[in-house]
């Protein structure tokens, strides 16, 4: 259950950049081959986020697609599970994106 | 969490030095304990709701629908930070760092107190263990004959880069050595915190399932190689090695994969050779 440190990550950084301000809402960008389940996310931010400048705060998920590039024919491969190969044969792929973790930003209570 | 003194409340993992018998403990933040027992932390939190709200750094568009601050930070950034930080201290000592990873009963330590009996003399090897209880494996790998330290997560399923650190700053590598260091058994977890490792090794033994690299992809794309270990108990069983092979390679097509059996001995100086070649590497890009 990786998920739970990863959200003690999210609610540190978060709150740090928030100072004392209440936030109202985080926006994630999560690859789909990240091996973090946005709803297991969901799941721990409500527990994590209690007694923080977060409790409440709505925690917004944007999944980023899978995609590469195949390094024996150059072409562009979308990844829609992690092992995928290229419509060549090749599976030597070059992922360039679907692995992100990102907190992309945060919207905190107007003053 | 400590055996020894109980006060696991809000550690993240405890760090025995089985040479010293010393322990540290890593709080959720990553402070480092030194086993004061005194953990006075009166949070006197006294919020005098003055409002000023000083938005220096925040662009102070307030409307009725809140401030949009964007952020763009990297939600591993702090283990990221300091497993680069452990690799420049491995590069600069010409150290190989690898990360073994596995389910657990994979036999990692078996393997690994093999390797320390068989290069002794020749190749000086330290473990950093990683289990979520008991200082067993460490033991095991200090009766074999290197130093060792043991990090006991608790109910972490994982090693992270700060409790490495911790586990260095206690084990003193020398340059030129091999610091191996055997992750708490988990096929997933992992495969997601880089530790400041060169490489990271994957073991499966044949008593598991040839599907295995299958069924936890990230653990063997992530991995530079995979040793395939029991391999003397083939005859009585029904793995198809020629399968779980060709599913490795179709997982990650640029893994190498040596077949061995700790116990025979059988394959283990290909490992050898494997490992003599990675260190030759940590040496060529010490200063690159």
């Amino acid at each position: 259950m990786h998920e739970m440190g990863i959200t003690r990550n999210i609610v540190s950084i978060v709150a740090e950049a928030a100072k004392s301000q209440k936030v109202r809402r985080v926006k994630l960008e999560i690859g789909k081959l990240s091996a973090v389940m946005p709803e297991a996310l969901m799941f721990c931010f409500d527990v994590v986020s209690k007694g923080t400048v977060l409790e409440g705060a709505t925690l917004e998920i944007v999944e980023v697609a899978g995609k590469a590039i195949c390094r024996d024919c150059g072409a562009n491969v979308e990844l829609h599970q992690i092992v995928t190969a290229c419509t060549c044969g090749s599976r030597d792929l070059k992922r360039i994106s679907g692995e992100e973790l990102n907190i992309k930003e945060m919207e905190l209570e107007a003053a | 969490m400590c055996g020894t003194c109980g006060c696991s409340e809000g550690n993240k993992a405890t760090v025995i030095d089985l040479q010293t018998g010393e322990h540290t403990h890593i709080d959720a933040e990553g402070n480092e304990i030194i086993h004061t027992h005194d953990h006075d932390h009166s949070h006197n939190h006294n919020h005098e709701q003055d409002h000023k709200h000083d938005l220096s750094s925040v662009s102070a568009h307030a409307n009725a629908h809140g401030t949009t601050v964007a952020l763009e930070q990297a939600i591993m950034q702090k283990n990221d930070a300091l497993a680069i930080r452990n690799r420049a201290w491995f590069s600069g000592r010409e150290i190989l760092a690898l990360n073994l990873v596995s389910s657990p009963g994979s036999g990692k330590t078996t393997i690994l107190e093999r390797t320390i009996i068989d290069l002794k003399g020749k190749t000086p090897i330290c473990v950093i263990e990683g289990d979520q209880q008991t200082a067993n494996d460490a033991q095991r790998i200090k009766d074999s004959g290197a130093p060792s330290v043991q990090i006991n997560t608790g109910t972490g399923c994982h090693l992270e880069a700060d409790m490495v650190m911790v586990g260095l700053k206690a084990l003193k590598p020398t340059a030129g050595s091999i610091v191996m260091i055997e992750n708490v058994g988990n096929l997933v977890c992992p495969a997601l915190f880089d530790l400041g490792e060169m490489a990271k090794v994957a073991i499966l033994s044949v008593t598991e399932g040839e599907d295995k690299p299958l069924k936890y992809p990230h653990m063997f794309q992530a991995s530079d190689l995979m040793l395939l270990n029991k391999i003397d108990l083939l005859p009585h069983l029904d793995f198809d090695v020629k399968a779980c092979l060709a599913y490795a390679k179709q997982v990650n097509p640029n893994i190498e994969i040596i077949q061995l059996s700790a116990k025979t001995g059988e394959g283990m100086a290909d490992w050898y050779t494997w490992l003599d070649n990675q260190s030759a590497k940590a040496v060529a890009q010490a200063f690159v």
